[in-house]
Order: structure tokens, then sequence, then C-alpha cells
């Protein structure tokens, strides 16, 4: 280590972050856990303390498309506190604008009487809310437990390599989505599909491309009951 | 096979066509037991429901006719919610019963919200379920149509109004009093028990809160009696129940099995054990949050009880199965991550022992360990459980410090192994400044709370490496 009277020095902080670098190399950076694990996300962004907190927009200066207007007022007057309807509105927002965009974050807030910032703070609570810019077509990888048991990590990064280039289709690593029967399994735009190996990926991107159905015949929606007691007579039998 | 006699309650011919309109339910009989039940006193029905010895199916097991008896009795709007999160790592049998049969849930709400005098409904269905909220949605407006949900039903003078709701993605969410809050339209986060969802829940008000499956049993109490139903499984968990097998068996599924008979009928019998030439290394009897059990515990019955004298739960009824091909190594790290992914950061045990845990656990991976680490990571675990506000923290406790406790020899030749790959050398060497006194004392107590630790002759790390050691 150098003393505190060294000179700093060109040369030297070269070659320190080089061995930083090398040292963190493959691991996650000091701060990762806000990255991607916690769900206090932020914390390392920078803040504007001069900055007053945005007010409810006043309804006459935003634009709101008319059926998102709609659909928002609809939520809300199906509960007894129009709050209630905030993960309905915000989903329904994304749906028009690709992710929570402050544009959409806005929108919603003039349709709800509620703050920017309070929809910011449901919105990075939950893993289908995108806050950031995301490609329109999700495919959810699961690689939890009984999954990637199965191959779900080489398959999550098959379809992430094969994606790669394409910034319609938003691929991600999900926590289990309720189809272990069905491992290794993917979401595609809310569509299930599975069992999949890494030789149905060119087809099912094939597919969300196109804008097809997604791998028919390996919809979870198709699938019998697997208990062989479940159907009697000429209801269908779990095949495998 | 015994377990394929079982009487098949909810899966009994699951995919006949149509079975998701209400034709096809109704002429199956669907909706008698609803009219059955509203000829009854709200008392009758939940006199029925508590003789049925039913217990919760969506983790706690709780007794759900004495649940819906704590509402208090008045004129106020009381609640019941419908707990459809289903995130339970493992857990897939909400799902089929929605995408399937949903009438039968929604038969089960109003029956089970006429019991507790609930005239507000919502099923919490989650985010990433869309088509099983689009079947329900459509079945919902069915059941309006036809006078089932909505005022005065069947002139009965009880009315419920029925919503339905889907989340965005939160495993949280589906604690009870998380899913209130992010029902509320806020972050999901646990609330503080007491006051309970009973006497304070959505809104402030009573509220009851059931699982997809402990509600969609509810139609078939009534049509059998619940007298009736006891005589089904074993005292203290009576009934049937639907068990969702994943991992490595033959032909993972929903198995519907009369509580009490052995695990291995499941795991072998049903799902067709792990795949040729493996053998059952460990198998999760509850979801990922109960403690793991080993090979020679599939004799255990599989019951609340049972399990829980075994030394895990029975939580939701989802069985996992690991093979001996899979380093518990990678078990415990997929476990850990899930937890400190889904901990939504409100108590700093929960918050910082996940992604403590997790951090460990990558230290073993990349050979940086010593055997110390797992001492502090049994610490750690044991710092977690009982001092959250919830019990996700401890769901991520109990199975790790069951692993350590239960696979402590192979952790240990891992650490060794995985040490010696990255040339850093025999790590009893350098534990020595850093006297383990006090997590060695707790690493103890935990090791001493498994059941059923590996025969000590299995050992296959280096000698000298053992804990103290040094
Ligand atoms: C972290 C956590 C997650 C939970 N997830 C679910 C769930 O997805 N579905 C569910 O029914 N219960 C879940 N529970 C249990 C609920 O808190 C609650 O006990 C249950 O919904 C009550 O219904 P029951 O009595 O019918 O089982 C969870 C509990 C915890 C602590
Ligand atoms: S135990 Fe974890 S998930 Fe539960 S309230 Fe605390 S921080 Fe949140
Ligand atoms: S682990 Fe992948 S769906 Fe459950």
């Amino acid at each position: 280590m150098s003393g505190p009277q060294d000179p700093p020095d060109d040369a030297l902080e070269e070659a320190l972050d080089t061995i930083l670098t090398s040292a963190l190399a493959g691991r996650p950076r000091p701060v990762a856990r806000f990255e991607h694990g916690s769900r206090v996300p932020g914390w390392d962004e920078a803040v504007d303390l001069e900055k007053d907190p945005a007010q409810i927009p006043d309804p006459a200066s935003v634009d709101v498309p008319a059926a998102l207007r709609d659909e928002i007022e609809t939520h809300m007057e199906s509960y007894p506190d129009r709050r209630s309807a905030v993960l309905p509105a915000l989903r329904a927002a994304q749906r028009v604008h690709g992710w929570c965009s402050p544009q959409a974050i806005e929108q919603v807030a003039s349709v709800m009487r509620v703050t920017p910032a309070y929809l910011e703070s449901v919105a990075t609570f939950y893993d289908m809310l995108e806050t950031a810019p995301a490609g329109r077509h999700d495919v959810y990888v699961c690689t939890n437990i009984s999954c990637s048991m199965r191959g779900a990590d080489e398959l999550y990064e098959a379809i992430r390599g094969a994606a790669a280039s394409d910034e319609d289709i938003n691929v991600r690593s999900f926590e289990c989505l309720g189809a272990c029967d069905i491992a290794p399994m993917a979401s595609v735009d809310g569509v299930y599909v599975g069992p999949l190996g890494t030789e149905d990926v060119p087809r099912l991107l094939d597919d969300v491309r196109a804008g097809r159905p997604v791998l028919i015949e390996k919809q979870l929606a198709g699938r019998p009951a697997a208990d062989p007691g479940a159907n009697t007579g000429e209801y269908s039998q779990a095949g495998d | 096979m015994a377990a394929t006699a079982t009487p098949k309650l909810l899966l009994a011919d699951i995919d006949e066509p149509g079975l998701h309109t209400r034709e096809v339910y109704e002429r199956r009989g669907g909706y008698d037991s609803l009219r059955a039940a509203l000829q009854m006193s709200p008392e009758e029905v939940l006199r029925e429901l508590e003789a049925s010895g039913l217990r919760g199916r969506g983790g706690a097991g709780f007794a759900m006719g004495k649940k819906a008896s704590f509402l208090p009795k008045g004129a106020m709007d009381k609640y019941l919610v419908c707990n459809a999160d289903e995130s339970e790592p493992g857990t897939f049998k909400d799902r089929e019963l929605m995408q399937k049969t949903p009438h039968m849930l929604l038969e089960g709400i109003v029956i089970a919200s006429y019991a507790a005098g609930a005239n507000r409904g919502f099923i919490y269905v989650r985010g990433e379920y869309d088509l099983q909220a689009d079947v329900l949605d459509a079945a919902l407006a069915e059941a309006r149509a036809a006078g089932y949900v909505g005022e005065d039903i069947f002139g009965s003078g009880h009315s419920l109004s029925l919503v339905i709701h889907r989340g965005a993605g939160a495993y949280i969410c589906g604690e009870e009093t998380a899913l209130l809050d992010s029902l509320e339209g806020k972050r999901g986060n646990p609330r503080l028990k007491p006051p309970f969802p009973a006497n304070q829940g959505l809104y402030q008000g009573p509220t009851l809160i059931n699982n997809v499956e402990t509600l969609a049993t509810v139609p078939v109490i009534i049509r059998m009696g619940g007298e009736e139903y006891a005589e089904l499984g074993v005292e203290g968990s009576t009934g049937t129940k639907l068990v969702s097998v994943s991992g490595h068996v033959r032909r993972p599924g929903n198995y519907e099995i009369e509580l009490g008979i052995p695990s291995r009928e499941i795991v072998y019998g049903l799902a067709g054990g792990p795949p040729e030439g493996r053998e059952v290394k460990c198998w999760f009897p509850g979801g990922s949050s109960a403690p793991v059990l080993m090979p020679e515990d599939l004799d255990v019955p599989y019951d609340f009880d049972s399990l829980g004298k075994a030394g895990s739960m029975l939580g939701s009824g989802a069985i996992i199965v690991i093979d001996d091909s899979t380093p518990i190594l990678d078990v415990a790290l997929k476990v850990a991550k899930f937890y400190r992914h889904e901990s939504c950061g409100k108590c700093t045990p929960c918050r910082e022992g996940t992604n403590w845990t997790v951090k460990m656990l990558e230290r073993i991976e990349s050979g940086e360990a010593t055997p110390m680490d797992l001492e502090i990571m049994a610490s750690v675990q044991e710092h977690i459980i009982g001092n959250c506000l919830c019990v996700l923290g401890d769901a991520m406790a109990m199975p790790i410090g069951s692993m350590i406790a239960k696979f402590r020899d192979e952790f240990e030749s891992h650490i060794e192994d995985a040490r010696a790959k990255r040339g850093l050398g025999d790590a009893a060497a350098s534990e020595v400044a850093l006297g383990a006194q006090g997590a060695e004392e707790s690493g103890h107590r935990l090791a001493a709370q498994g059941t059923g630790a590996q025969a000590p002759g299995e050992h296959a790390g280096a000698p000298g490496t053992q804990k103290g050691g040094a």
C-alpha cells in the first residue's frame, strides 16, 4: 500500500484499477445487492434534493388516451377505495407505453388523483412492472429450483443469447411461475409453455416475432391433469 | 395402488370439456351446495365446516371453520379474500383448479362468505396467471348473470360483490397481510400482527382470508356433510389434498391424495420416483420453505402433524424431489437467492440475512470459504428465525438450516474442493485468528435441532478441516 504522502500517479492508479477490476471480475459489484436482489432499488442513484416533489398532476394539463382513462376509471369504481386500482392501472398503462415511463406514471396519477411518487413507490416493488424501458414482448424464463434442476439456467442463457439483438423482446429470468410440472418452462406474453429444450428456442422466438401463438403443442392450457385417477371414462388421461 | 383409489373430490373428471362453463358445471350438480347452504343458517354452515376438520391449504394449516367463525357479528362491511397468489416454489395446484373448475371456487367463496357474514369478496390472483384470471373473469360474469353472485342471492338476503384482482409479481403478496396492503394499492409489505385480519384486515374491516384449494373444498363439504368429510384422511388432517410434485420425478404434476398416506406412495407410486438409475437425495415436503427431509423419511405419513414431527411441514403441499446428481450447494443457493429476491426489505434480519446467506454460499462456490463460514451461516439462520415481522425470513432460514445440519459433510468437502481448485490451501490454516467460539456454539445448537443428520461414516471432507480443527 502506498502511503498518504505519495503523490497520486497515473501508472499507480492504472495498476490499482487493473487489480481491482480483475479481483472483481466475475463477481457481483460491491453494491450489487441493490441491483439484483433487494426490493430497495435506487439508493445508489443520485437524488436532486433541491427539487420539490411532484404534485398530483393537473388533469387539464395531462393528455390521457381515452381507452386508458376508461379502463382505469372502471377499475377504480370496482373497489371501495379507488387506490386499490393502482396495480391494474399501472399494468394498463404499461400495456400502452411499454413500461412505467414518467409519462405513463403521470397519466395514471392524473386519473387516479395520487402523486407520481406514490405510483413509483408501488411500481418499483413489483416484478412485472418495468421501471426502465423494456421490449414489448415479455419472455419470463423460470429459473427457480424445480426448473433449474431440469435445465432452466441453460435455457435462459440460450433464449437471452438468441434474443440479444432484438430490442422488442424482453427476456427475464423469473422466480417460480407456478408451473413446475412443465419444467423447464417460460411465460411468453403471459402464455405458459414447457417443457422446453434449447432446441425449441428458435421457433419460440420466431413465433413471438411473427405474432403467432407460441409453441402451440407445448402450451400449458391444453395439458391434462397428471393424476391417473382424475379423469374417468371418455376424458383424456395424462399421456406421459 | 392404494393412493390412486383416493376419492377425487377436487380433481374428479377435471378435464371434462367445458367444465369451466356454468352449463357443464351445473350439469354435474354444481351450485347445488350453494342452494343447500343458503337453506341453512350461517351458524349451521359454520358448524359443518368446523365438523369437517378442514385445515387451510395455503401454508399455515389453520382450521378453516374456526377462522371463519372469528369474524365479528354486526352490520359493518366484512370482507372475504381468496388467496390465489400461489408463488411458493414448487406449488401449482391452485392454478389447475382455477383454470379447469373456476365455478367450484366461486361456489365455495359464496358459501364461505355466507357463513362468515362477508358481503364483499376479492380474489387476489398472482399477476403471472393470465389464463387463470381470464377464465375466472368469464366464470364470474356467468355466475353474476345467474344471480349466484350479487344482491340477495336466491332470495336469502345474503349479498356478495366479488372482484378479481390481478397482482403484479411479488411472492410476499401471498402472505396474508402483505396481500391486504397490495390489494389496497400499496407496496406489499406485511403488517404487524395482531391485530389479525379477522378483526382488522382489508380497509381496516374484518376479513377472512383463505387459499383457493381451501375454498374450493367448501362445496364438497356441504355436499358430503362435515362429518363424512372428516372420515377421510387421518385425525388432525382430514380430507383429501392436492399435492404438486416436481423436480426429479418421472411424472411431475398435481395428485389428489387422502391425507396420511405414506409420502413414498406419492413420490414413487404416483410421481414415479427419480429417473432411471438415480436415487432421492432429499425432498421438500411442503414447498421450498419447508426444511428438507431425507430418503428414510419417505415413510412418514403425508399429513400436517406427522410431517411436523419429522422436523418439517406440509406447507402448501408441494413436494420437490432432489436426486443424487444434484450438489446440495446448488439447491441451497437457488433457495437462498429466491428469498433474497423476494424479501420485502422491512426487517433487517430478513433483508440482510438472506443477502449474507447468498454471499456466503457464493463464497463456498468460488472457493473462498472456510468451514467457519458454515458456522456463521448457521448462526445467521438462527438469528433470523423468530425475529421478523412475517415468516419469509424463517422460510429461508429453516430449509437452509436443515441443509447445513443434514449435509454438513458435503458442504465441507465442497469448501475444500473449491479451495483446492482455486489454489488456496488448507482451509483449517486460515481459520486461526478468527476464534469461532460464538459462531461455533450456535452452529452446534442448530445442528442438534436438525433431525436425521447424515451418518458420520459418510464424511468425505479432508481430515483436520472439521470446525474447530484449527
Ligand atoms: C411468505 C409467505 C407467502 C405465502 N404465500 C401464500 C400463497 O401464495 N398462497 C396462499 O394461499 N397462502 C400463502 N401464504 C399463507 C397465507 O399467509 C395464509 O396463511 C393463507 O392464505 C391462509 O389461507 P388458508 O387458511 O386457507 O391456508 C403465505 C405465507 C407467507 C408467510
Ligand atoms: S420477514 Fe422479510 S419479507 Fe417479512 S416483513 Fe420482514 S423483511 Fe419483509
Ligand atoms: S420452479 Fe419453475 S415453475 Fe416452479
